[in-house]
């Protein structure tokens, strides 16, 4: 029977979710198995290496860098603060002395006799990772991090900037279509993770920047106005380390686009809820979408949390297709005619023909198409 | 060695969007390919595992071929009958954001280029050159070593029995950074040294306990010499051993192929080198990818290949769209479109990469996208295949005239013989004339230059498959690979005949004469500005030219060439819009129907 593998984006009412919290380096790990947690909660935490400083010795004391050891005050391993003498020539009948300081607090990590180099290390980096979504401890990776579990509805937008962020979930469109006016946003929009439409405008988000909102989820913006808001053309497609303050969530793509129904029904359905949100995308080798996890509460589960495999598209399948001329548009798969196909562009391709709600029936390309996920 | 004969053979290229097989078969005209099938790559999430894609793309070729070449799983071999399984499997792979490798040298024009040359080479991305000159402080090169996580490190520095100290210093910032690979961190980093071999020894000392050193023969043993094979293969070796393996699916993947994998661009740059040899000619080649362009390049007899990493069709259209400019992506859309719209249509893209153009509208604006990536890929190519820098050359007296220095690019469109298009945009473009135009807009070829595309793109299976090195099918191999290159691959698209020098408005800039066998004599008389196309075959052409008294096309101003041409499946291609600077119309009107006209008189676009 033809088929076809295409990926699609997850819109799941109720599903498992895991989340690995793991330290960038070794560390201590601060929950055990079985532990509840909260989105503010610390699971592991570690110290990064100093950033590093290297002293020309040699060159400062302007001898052979072979002579160093003898002129180092200080030995591999010896902690030192900023100031401190590290390295001081011989002079001439033990005057005349030049003295090299430290230029930082930190550690003597090498002294090379080649090059006439002093490596010093600063002070250790802090670094904690918090629990990002509340749920239970599943797994403890000693000495790196946990694995939590939830069960929860998830989305995965298509694009995203800004890092994690949380709050409760409003919704300021009242249909899909509808663009994120920046006067539909207020001041008691503080710390929520606002829902809207079709788009939004450099105006509105930066009225939630100002406002204080965590995060905004809609369905499109102009890639142009990308540019405004990052302070540098976006060129490839990996972000989540920016600095905005908002963290974004684009669910369809950019330019005014609808949001999908079942997206935009589902945070409908959980408005008022706690949902942790992630801007963070990378679109390459080992892919990263951004999301919104809203974890669920005993009496929200029904007890479907079983996530289906991703199976093949075939007929009957329901699609969604995502690009012109009939982007956005939702149908079922009618047949997968195994020849290749002339589209209008004459491009020859393998396509689907599919019905759409209007009971019309178009050709797509099968990579113009993405499986729409059910639960 | 050699005494097996191949009957068929399966090659897959994992490319960062999609996997391609081919089979070819050994039938009564030679090694011809059969059957291809294609699939998107399952590098990531949900599937993870790189053969799912293969299996999917082999699984097409079943269908259409009805030959079983799987069983459960597995690709069936050896050949049990001309029905069932292969004889050997071999592959090619960039997915999973191909090889990343961060180099050094001493001096960054000299053992740092060195360096470049030979990770490139090899068939990798160079995410940065760290020297002992580049400007940038210790503390610097530190952080940006810990950040870039490079899948390895290629150090170099200094002449045999030249510098150690300044090497030696790189090992230690090296150290300091105690750089982690990007995939896993179970395994140390894989760090090559390929310096002064007299400082070895403290090279090890350095690095020895805390990356996975290994050091072979210096790169740059003498300043007139470089000395690039050991790096390369080096390179390979741990490509397949470190990178590969840790990426999804690779290590069930490397224990189905009969021959290591290699990655795309080193496969695709061993072929075009090999055709450069054995046809004395200077070739340009091209692989336009979803996310990174390549260029190769063989002039006096040097091969030569860049990659620019964030340059390409899908991943890294809006990188394009960014390096470029809006505006110099919209000038060849002929189609009242906002900038607002075009940009959200490229980005898109980026977005959503597996995607194709349906409409017409949508295949003018991913063209414009590739006339821009392949040109400034281009200009990259220029600034970096150029002559060895720093060697003392002996002048005379004659050379005080000529203005020729070390450091100078060999790239001459004036020299080149054949370009060759490779990667999804050229190679399935709807029409062959959309994939002369591309060519011929980015690269702007002067004189007289052959075009030619990869078929269906098939390079990097040929490529891997000519350097089979198992000596029992080794001379099979590279028969095979070498037939269907000649009689499969190479699609002759037909000569591009362009002038250089200053046109003028009014008169006739060539006077051209083709003798054009079973057809007889084409005159044609081509004022500025016009792009002709003469329809012709790929056979040997006599053509005259004689061009208007400020033109050259290749013998100098105002003199006439005589010379044999070939056609090909698009025909000889006449431009005379202009050479250094080629310019476009400012004036929107005057532009857009400047593009309409060049278009139909190439049958560029089907009509609307």
């Amino acid at each position: 029977m033809a088929h076809s593998y295409t990926p699609g984006l997850k819109v799941l009412g109720e599903t498992l979710v895991e989340k690995a919290r793991i330290l960038p380096l070794k560390g201590k790990v601060l929950k055990e198995i079985g532990a509840t947690c909260e989105p503010d909660d610390i699971c592991c935490s570690t110290n990064l290496p100093g950033n590093v400083q290297m002293v020309n010795i040699a060159n400062r004391l302007n001898v052979e860098a072979i002579e160093i050891p003898e002129l180092m005050k200080k030995s591999e391993g010896d902690a030192v603060s900023k100031g401190d003498i590290i390295a001081e020539s011989l002079g001439i009948f033990g005057f005349f002395k030049s003295q090299i300081h430290s230029p930082a607090d930190g550690t003597i990590e090498a002294i090379s006799s080649v090059t006439g180099q002093v490596v010093l290390r600063e002070a250790p980096i802090p670094v904690e990772v918090d629990a990002y979504i509340s749920g239970r401890i599943k797994e403890v990776i000693p000495e790196e991090g946990v694995i939590i579990e939830t069960e929860a509805a998830m989305i995965q937008g298509i694009f995203g900037i800004g890092g994690e962020s949380r709050g409760e979930l409003v919704m300021l469109a009242t249909n899909r279509d509808e663009e994120l006016d920046p006067d539909f946003i207020k001041p008691e929009h503080k710390g929520k993770v606002i829902v809207g439409g079709s788009f939004v405008s450099i105006e509105a988000f930066r009225k939630a920047q100002s406002v204080g909102v965590k995060g905004i989820v809609v369905g499109g913006f102009d890639y142009n106005k990308l540019k405004d808001l990052l302070g540098y053309t976006l060129g490839v497609a990996i972000t989540g380390t920016e600095n905005l303050g908002v963290t974004m969530v684009v669910t369809e793509g950019f330019g005014k686009m609808h949001m999908a129904k079942r997206t935009f029904e589902l945070l409908q359905q959980h408005e008022g809820d706690f949902a942790s949100i992630s801007g963070a995308t990378q679109i390459r080798a080992g892919v990263i979408r951004p999301e919104i996890v809203i974890p669920l509460n005993k009496d929200m589960l029904r007890g479907n949390t079983k996530i289906k495999e991703v199976g093949s598209m075939e007929k009957g399948s329901l699609v969604r297709i995502i690009r012109a001329p009939y982007f956005g548009k939702i149908g079922t798969v009618q047949s997968l005619p195994p020849e290749l196909t002339k589209m209008e562009s004459e491009t020859m391709v393998r396509v689907a023909i599919i019905r759409l709600s209007d009971d019309s029936d178009v050709l797509v390309p099968r990579a113009n198409l993405e499986m729409v996920e059910t639960d | 060695m050699g005494n097996k004969i191949l009957k068929s053979i399966l090659a897959t290229d994992c490319g960062s969007t999609t996997t391609k097989a081919i089979l070819i078969e050994l039938t009564e005209n030679g090694y011809r390919l059969t059957f291809r099938g294609e699939a998107p790559t399952t590098v990531e999430a949900p599937f993870e595992d790189v053969t799912k894609g293969v299996l999917n793309a082999v699984k097409e070729i079943e269908e259409l071929s009805g030959r079983q070449l799987l069983e459960g799983d597995e690709i069936l071999r050896p050949e049990k009958d001309s029905k069932t399984g292969v004889d050997i499997y071999v592959s090619t792979s960039s997915a999973g954001g191909g090889l990343q490798m961060m180099v050094a040298g001493v001096v960054k024009a000299m053992t740092g280029e060195s360096a470049q040359r030979a990770a490139l080479g090899a068939g990798s991305i160079v995410m940065d050159v760290l020297s002992s000159n580049d400007g940038r402080l210790p503390h610097q090169k530190i952080e940006r070593i810990r950040q870039l996580r490079p899948d390895m490190i290629l150090l170099s520095g200094g002449i045999d029995g030249g510098t150690i100290n300044h090497v030696v210093e790189l090992a230690e910032i090296l150290a300091a950074a105690n750089p982690k690979p990007r995939l896993g961190s179970s395994y140390k980093l894989p760090v090559i040294y390929a310096g002064n071999k007299d400082a070895a020894d403290r090279i090890k000392e350095r690095l020895g306990d805390i990356t996975d050193l290994d050091i072979v023969d210096n790169i740059r043993p003498v300043l007139e010499r470089e000395n690039l094979t050991p790096s390369r293969d080096k390179i390979h070796d741990l490509f397949m051993e470190h990178v590969m393996a840790q990426a999804p699916g690779y290590k069930k993947l490397m224990a189905w192929t009969d021959a290591p994998i290699m990655p795309t661009p080193g496969a695709v740059g061993s072929l075009i080198e090999m055709i450069a040899r054995r046809d004395k000619i200077t070739v340009l080649g091209v692989d336009i990818g979803g996310a990174t362009t390549d260029v190769f390049s063989v002039f006096k007899e040097t091969f030569n290949r860049t990659v620019s990493a964030n340059l390409g069709m899908s991943y890294s259209s809006t990188n394009v769209l960014s390096e470029a400019g809006i505006e110099n992506v919209t000038r060849w859309v002929p189609i009242d479109l906002d900038d607002a719209e075009i940009s959200n249509r490229i980005a898109n893209k980026m977005i959503r990469p597996t995607t194709i153009p349906q409409s017409l509208d949508e295949l003018i604006i991913e063209q414009a996208i590739a006339r821009e990536a392949l040109r400034l890929s281009f200009k990259q190519h220029k600034e970096f295949a150029v002559s060895l820098k720093g060697v003392q050359t002996e002048r005379t007296i004659s050379d005080a005239f000529e203005q020729s220095s070390t450091g100078e690019t060999l790239v001459d469109l004036m020299e080149l013989d054949l370009i060759v298009g490779s990667g999804g945009v050229l190679s399935h473009a709807p029409r062959r004339a959309q994939s002369a135009r591309m060519m011929i807009d980015s690269f702007l070829p002067e004189g007289i230059t052959q075009l030619a595309v990869d078929s269906i793109f098939m390079m990097p299976q040929l490529g891997v498959l000519a350097n089979v090195e198992n000596e029992e099918i080794q001379e099979s191999a590279e028969i095979a690979a070498l037939e269907v290159f000649e009689k499969d691959c190479l699609i002759h698209l037909g000569a591009v005949i362009a002038p250089i020098g200053k046109m003028r408005e009014g008169r006739v800039a060539l006077t051209i004469e083709f003798d054009i066998p079973e057809e007889g004599i084409v005159k044609k008389e081509v004022m500025p500005g016009e792009i002709l196309l003469i329809p012709a075959p790929y056979v040997p052409i006599k053509t005259f030219i004689i061009p208007d008294k400020n033109l050259d096309v290749g013998s100098g101003k105002g003199i006439e060439v005589n010379a044999t041409i070939y056609g090909g499946v698009n025909g000889i291609t006449i431009d005379t819009r202009g050479r250094r600077p080629f310019i476009l119309s400012t004036d929107n009107e005057k532009r857009v129907s400047d593009l309409k006209k060049w278009s139909a008189s190439m049958n560029e676009y089907p009509e609307q």
